[in-house]
């Protein structure tokens, strides 16, 4: 099977500016919360992460602590996949425990990925509550999730792919529509 | 009827004969061999192309009768003999009762006797019970039939005990069988000892194991001036110390089984107990040492160890899986394929030392040869025949091999015992 | 990580490629830290039964995977026997085909005699972990030890590493001079000469029977346990003797360098091949060798656990 790029939607600019914008968002709805922090889901969600922490920090004027989040142990489809993926680090060093959790990820599809990072996240004990970031939101879900910031709403089919680029993982600040080929 | 093999190629060590021959068989007796046989009222059997062999002799097979019949007996040790080209077979001692008295030599010789299928003889203990402690009544069993003395499957521990042993067989003509295995060496041992062993974490028997019973053993042969047969040779070490001995002109023989030349320790990786035998199997230089000493005279003998058992005592953990292999309906397979092909012996040889050095042994009278007036114990063994090593084949009771799946070059076509044809072409008469 | 995991079983070492070592390596340190959690468990292997089948007593190796599987949600069954108990007509094959009917997903095994994991595993369906067998390997303990390196060396290409004490017998040895040299160790054992195995050399370890060449130099030190019972066997002449020439001691660790790691695989006696100042001593990884185990364990079960290809 082959993918095609079809269309590129957001280049490192608008990625850039959508973070940005997130970032007040988040800040305008904790206006009174003393114990946010973020967590990112690896890979791609983990890095947003880092940065939206580094913008919402250096607009507040204080650290934001930050984490990271592997969901593979929680994954409902691992008696399905041909191989066990590869299991990354959570590294979560704070306590989340009454705390305001801002769940970074790069794209909300079906919703099934941020079901195992709840459950994931409840692991490490009782958050104030959580809140979903994303930077692209697709479409078609399958549990009953929705995010609280999105960079963009793109309408897709399901035989599109969205793919987030990040330099740190990819090389380059971009995010492309695909379609896979037959 | 009488039976003609026409146009065989006749090996017969004996009378110092290669060459295609036809051979009468006229009464259970040999009648008449030469070229061009013109004989009227008897069955023409074409063996153009086929090697025309004395019948084939296992000096060493354990038929486990009485005992373990689950595993063989006498009529189905006897058909996996006839598939592989044995005429006569020698069974050792260490069935349940052991054979240790005249009344168990008497029960062997006729229960064989109703088999009816092949020459079925035994030896006897050397020790009661086989424990090393008493000989047993040397005189009575001889006269009974047995045909050598062997505590096969263990030592005789004490060396004064096998002293007396050796003196006494000697007034009866009974060589000693003699399983060479210093058992505080190989105590706990399952397999060869060497990096293998230290690989797969099993305890190892060193060669020397086997060594140093052989040397003991040669030693007291020469002391009591009696005949030492030194059953299943498996090391370059004990060839030379075999070597040697004769250069000393003292009376011994030896014999090694197929897979001490055909196998390596390599078959026990990956924990195949049907693989574990002993003594072990040891290293490529034993392998090479053996067939040297095949080819050089040193080991008069190929025997099977034919050992059955069960599948029950095969599929445990290999520490606890009994130890030897079947080996009847392979070993001429064998011995052609790695000797005969690979120009380690001539069909001489091959006929040497599955036929006629095995009947010296023993003392056989008429066996061995291809004589005017021998039994007419004869073994047509087909070059281009082909077998594959399958268990649905196997016509022993137990299908303990290493070789399951291997593919064979050489088989038995048709093998006559008493002048009878008993199996043809691959179905028993 | 160039490599995924395809092996049913984790039987031993010596057939695993370095990328494979890896490969375990890189996953337990993704699953350290699930045991520093309030709340350690994840549920990845919910509804996947794990059978413990011990047939020689064991403590540590049996709660270490046990609290592994446990952390990782599976169903737990024990069965602690002996070898001689399945004598009595059915064979370890019987009994383990009556375990897979049961419809198991993975048989972790430790067995008195060398290769019965090896003999089950081509015979039945379920994953089998070898929790040590006989004299040939320990695969999750050596892993554990050499995971335990990695983290304080950050490599194990390079380091010099010596195994001391009865290396014939020992499965830690073999486990560990299998991964070790395969990761680019150089390893040395020591013991004495009654207690080496034949031509250990060929594995391509060097061999002394001085202890002083063992820890000089030695990066890591990783000190056997000695059956005390191998006395009888006239395979030492007394425990006295043999502490005094290959037992480590505060004295002769005055050799060692400065940053060397002091192992032992537990259960220690104290005194016999290692004092306890030593043992607990300032060089001394053996409590973190127990931590790490469990992750190790963890890494194994959720490896194997996808896969998908059986045998029939």
């Amino acid at each position: 099977m082959k993918i095609k790029e079809k269309a590129k939607v957001l280049d490192a600019e608008q990625i850039d500016k959508s973070l940005v914008r997130i970032a007040h968002e988040i800040l305008e709805n904790n206006k009174d919360v003393e114990d946010l922090a973020i967590v990112g889901i690896r890979t791609r969600g983990a890095i947003l992460a880092q940065r939206l922490a580094a913008k919402i920090g250096s607009i507040k004027g204080s650290l934001v602590p930050v984490g990271a989040l592997d969901i593979t142990l929680y994954r409902d489809d691992l008696t399905t996949v041909a191989e066990q993926p590869v299991v990354h680090k959570t590294e979560i060093d704070f306590d989340i425990h009454e705390s305001v959790i801002v769940l970074v990820d790069d794209v909300l599809y079906t919703g099934r990925t941020i079901r195992c990072a709840l459950d994931a996240l409840i692991d490490f004990g009782r958050p104030k509550s959580i809140q979903l970031a994303v930077l692209v939101d697709r479409g078609h879900r399958e549990l009953p999730i929705r995010a609280d910031y999105a960079g963009k709403n793109i309408p897709t089919s399901q035989k599109e792919t969205v793919q987030v680029k990040i330099k740190e993982s990819d090389g380059v600040d971009e995010v492309v529509v695909a379609e896979k080929e037959d | 009827m009488d039976v003609i093999l026409k146009n065989g190629r006749v090996v017969d060590p004996a009378n110092s004969m290669d060459t295609e021959a036809d051979i009468l068989v006229k009464a259970g007796k040999i009648a008449q061999v030469g070229k061009g046989l013109k004989v009227q009222d008897a069955r023409q059997v074409d063996c153009k192309g086929k090697v025309v062999l004395p019948g084939l002799i296992d000096s060493h097979t354990h038929f486990r009768q009485p005992g373990r019949e689950d595993e063989e007996d006498f009529v189905t040790g006897s058909r996996a003999a006839l598939k592989g080209g044995f005429t006569s077979v020698l069974c050792m001692a260490n069935t349940n009762p052991v054979v240790d008295n005249k009344g168990v030599v008497e029960y062997i010789c006729s229960e064989a006797a109703k088999a009816g299928l092949i020459n079925i003889y035994t030896v006897a203990a050397v020790t009661k019970g086989l424990e090393g402690k008493e000989l047993t009544e040397t005189a009575q069993i001889s006269a009974a039939g047995a045909k050598a003395l062997s505590d096969d499957g263990k030592p005789v521990i004490n060396p004064e005990i096998l002293r007396r042993a050796m003196e006494y067989a000697k007034m009866f003509n009974l060589p000693v069988i003699s399983h060479c295995e210093d058992p505080f060496l190989s105590r706990n041992g399952v397999m060869n000892e060497g990096l293998l062993s230290t690989r797969m974490g099993l305890k190892g028997i060193p060669r020397a194991a086997e060594t140093v019973m052989v040397a003991r053993d040669i030693e007291i042969a020469r002391l009591s001036g009696a005949r030492l047969h030194i059953a299943h040779v498996s090391t370059k070490e004990s060839v030379e110390a075999v070597r040697q001995a004769k250069k000393r002109k003292i009376a011994v023989t030896c014999e090694t089984c197929p897979h001490y030349f055909v196998l390596t320790e390599e078959a026990v990786s990956e924990y195949n107990t049907n693989a574990k035998v002993n003594p072990p199997l040891r290293t490529q230089e034993d392998v090479e040492a053996i067939k040297k000493g095949l080819s050089d005279g040193t080991i008069d003998i190929i025997s099977t160890d034919h050992a059955p058992h069960s599948a029950e005592e095969k599929d445990v953990e290999f520490d606890f899986a009994a130890t030897g292999m079947i080996g009847l309906e392979f070993a001429a397979s064998l011995s052609y394929m790695e000797l005969v092909k690979k120009n380690v012996l001539d069909w001489k040889g091959f006929a040497e030392k599955l036929s006629i050095n095995p009947s010296r042994l023993l003392s056989l009278k008429n066996k061995g040869s291809l004589s005017e007036g021998a039994d007419a114990d004869i073994t047509v063994f087909d070059p281009s025949g082909t077998r594959k090593v399958e268990i649905s084949s196997i016509e022993s009771k137990s299908k303990n091999t290493p070789l399951l799946g291997r593919e064979l070059a050489g088989t038995a076509a048709i093998v006559i015992v008493g002048g009878k044809i008993k199996y043809e072409n691959g179905k028993f008469c | 990580m160039a490599v995924a995991w395809k092996r049913k079983d984790l039987l031993d070492l010596e057939s695993l490629s370095a990328e494979e070592i890896e490969l375990i390596l890189e996953t337990t340190g993704s699953f350290k830290e699930i045991s520093q959690r309030p709340i350690k468990k994840v549920p990845t292997l919910r509804g996947q039964t794990v059978v413990l089948f011990f047939f020689e007593p064991s403590t540590r190796t049996r709660t270490s995977f046990e609290l592994a599987a446990k952390r990782m949600s599976a169903d737990i069954v024990n069965i602690q026997t002996s070898a001689s108990s399945l004598t009595k007509g059915e064979t370890l094959k019987d009994t383990a085909r009556n375990i897979e009917a049961m419809k198991v997903n993975i048989i972790i095994m430790r067995h008195s005699c060398s290769g019965a994991p090896h003999m089950l595993a081509g015979s039945v369906s379920p994953s089998i972990i070898n929790a040590g067998d006989g004299s040939h390997e320990h695969p999750t303990q050596g892993l554990l030890d050499i995971f335990t390196i990695k983290e304080h060396k950050k490599k194990i290409e390079g380091l010099n590493v010596s195994i001391i004490g009865d290396i014939a017998h020992s499965r830690v040895a073999r486990s560990n001079i299998w991964g070790l040299t395969k990761l680019g160790a150089k390893v040395t054992v020591c013991g004495p000469a009654t207690l080496m195995p034949p031509e250990v050399e060929k594995l391509g370890v060097k061999v002394t029977y001085d202890i002083k060449e063992a820890i000089e130099g030695a990066d890591v030190i990783n000190m056997l346990r000695i059956q005390l019972e191998r006395q009888g066997q006239n395979l030492f002449p007394s425990i006295r003797d043999y502490s005094m020439a290959f037992g480590l001691d505060a004295g002769k660790m005055k050799m060692a360098k400065k940053d060397v790691l002091i192992m032992h695989p537990g259960p220690v006696n104290r005194g016999v091949e290692i004092t306890p100042e030593v043992a607990d001593g300032p060089y001394s990884v053996i409590l973190e060798q127990v931590t790490n185990g469990i992750a190790v364990r963890m890494a194994v079960l959720y490896l194997l656990s996808g896969v998908k290809e059986r045998v029939e």
